[in-house]
């Protein structure tokens, strides 16, 4: 690794250019996915005329305000697909990229509290087997010596009775990810034009032709829509609905602490998931707040009760201090997985829905994405993601691979 | 957390109601009649807006019933609230003097 270790980094990793009139590709949105879907735009589709228009900073919506867990023990076919996708070309990035973005393949207990917990736990593991996803169950005690500080005893009001471990998952330094597809994707001639909002869409009669901003107007054939949260917004400006709900998702880290954490345990059961990012803080999140909200902010009793659930798992957090909270806006699909596809406006694409769980796919989102919006078809990937399954049926439901601990 | 009023018990903590996304989403007259973009229009698509949203509300922790309310997106500001036989009120007269400057 020549450059990039924190630290070490020089002053600009990417230029800071004017957007310039027309563009053969345009993605809306500077977050993770939109960088990757630029990165694979530019690297598996040799297009480098492209920018990527984000609203304010360079990943400073969900890209800053995540968990930083990557797995890929999903249920379906489809979605161990792309998310194991995403988790092989995680282990390659590294390297790739030339940037080392802390990247700790140190597993993951998905842990079980109910008898049906369990029966759908193995399940999944059998599932995840036949389609090449490294997964084990394990029985409490096993659980107990992957994470000693998990209380295992009987004598607490859902007490674990074992767990899912993907030993090939883990956690990245999320800002450091997005750095690192920012400068190689500068480095390919993407423009990258930060405090640029999208304020509408120019159409020649059903097709596309390019974008209205803040800092002018655009021309594009080929536009992609990344943006998360603010999808339906960006959708009702072009002129249709999309079937997902944007809600606050807040997540809170505590001071720093010596590591006594060493993977990431999540609990759908109780909600609370948490891991230790590698500075020492404790890392949490919970579920969704239930209103729909653009507001980065949510209640504090969602807070109080994934503190309760944590101190039952981890009665050793008992004393610690909590540092910070935030907030973010997760847009939602009623089946919980996300949607990569055509829109009804010709040459217009989106990539949305990812709910509480987009950070894990990244990768394989935006080399989905970039697929689809060079080539107008889908990938095998995100074949199975389009907006069409709400009207066939063929409905993707994640709830209990994804639900609320994502 | 928000404080909810109630039409019929009241201002109380949000820990006693439940959402229900939506307001005025009115059963199809004839399912069997609609294409099948209709149904899915019906079943899986809801509006989403960034600003006053017309939306239910169940007082599920008090009188159980269910009510309807506007309330800003962005500011989490309750504008109205009203029983689900009141017809939905203007929302354009409802922005607050903080969110009417607000940007979209």
């Amino acid at each position: 690794m020549s450059h990039g270790m924190p630290g070490e980094h020089p002053e600009w990793l990417w230029r800071d250019p004017d957007p310039k009139s027309s563009y053969d590709a345009v993605v809306i949105g500077g977050g993770g996915h939109g960088l990757a879907t630029a990165y694979y735009l530019a690297k598996n589709h040799g297009m480098t005329n492209i920018a990527i228009l984000e609203k304010g900073w360079l990943a400073g919506g969900n890209m800053a305000r995540n968990t930083t867990i990557i797995r890929s023990n999903y249920l379906w076919d489809e979605s161990a697909a792309i998310y194991e996708h995403a988790l092989k070309l995680w282990e390659e990035l590294p390297e790739e990229l030339d940037y080392d973005f802390l990247f700790s393949q140190r597993g993951v207990l998905n842990l079980a509290h109910s008898l049906g917990d369990v029966r759908d736990s193995v399940r999944r593991v059998e599932a995840n087997r036949l389609n090449g996803v490294d997964a084990e169950w394990l029985t409490a005690e096993e659980v107990a010596k992957v994470c000693p500080i998990i209380n295992i005893s009987e004598d607490v009001r859902y007490p674990v009775l074992g767990a899912t471990f993907q030993p090939r998952a883990g956690i990245a330094k999320h800002d450091h990810v997005a750095w690192a597809f920012a400068r190689a994707c500068d480095a390919m001639g993407v423009d990258i034009i930060q405090n640029c909002e999208v304020t509408g869409f120019v159409k020649d009669g059903n097709r596309v032709t390019g974008v209205e901003t803040t800092r002018g107007r655009i021309l594009s054939d080929t536009v992609g829509m990344v943006a998360a949260g603010h999808s339906s917004v960006l959708a009702e400006k072009a002129g249709f609905r999309l079937p997902v709900q944007s809600h606050p998702l807040q997540a809170l880290v505590s001071e720093l602490y010596e590591p006594v954490h060493p993977t990431v345990v999540m609990s759908n059961y109780v909600h609370v998931y948490v891991s230790q990012a590698h500075k020492g803080e404790l890392v949490m999140g919970a579920g969704i707040d239930q209103y729909n909200g653009y507001g980065q902010r949510g209640s504090f009793h969602v807070i109080e009760h994934q503190m309760a659930a944590a101190l039952e798992l981890f009665p050793i957090f008992g004393r610690a201090h909590l540092l910070r909270t935030w907030g973010g806006i997760v847009d939602v699909c009623p089946d919980a997985s996300p949607i990569i596809g055509a829109t009804p406006v010709d040459g217009l694409y989106v990539n949305a829905g990812w709910g509480t769980g987009g950070f894990k796919a990244t990768p394989a989102a935006g080399w989905a994405m970039a697929h689809t919006m060079a080539t107008g078809e889908s990938h095998e990937l995100n074949k199975p993601f389009g907006l069409e399954r709400f009207t066939t049926g063929h409905l993707i439901d994640e709830h209990g691979a994804a639900g609320v601990a994502h | 957390m928000l404080q909810i009023e109630c039409p019929w018990c009241g201002l109380r903590d949000e820990t006693e109601y439940h959402y229900g996304g939506q307001a005025h989403v009115a059963y199809p007259e004839d399912p069997s009649a609609l294409s099948d973009e209709e149904w899915a229009e019906y079943l899986f698509f809801r509006d989403n807006p960034k600003g006053p949203f017309a939306e239910r509300w169940v007082h599920s922790g008090g009188c159980r019933k269910w009510f309807n309310a506007v309330r800003d997106t962005r500011t989490y500001e309750f504008l109205a609230v009203y029983t689900s036989n009141d017809p939905r009120p203007d929302i354009s007269s409802l922005a607050s003097a903080d969110t009417a400057g607000a940007t979209a």
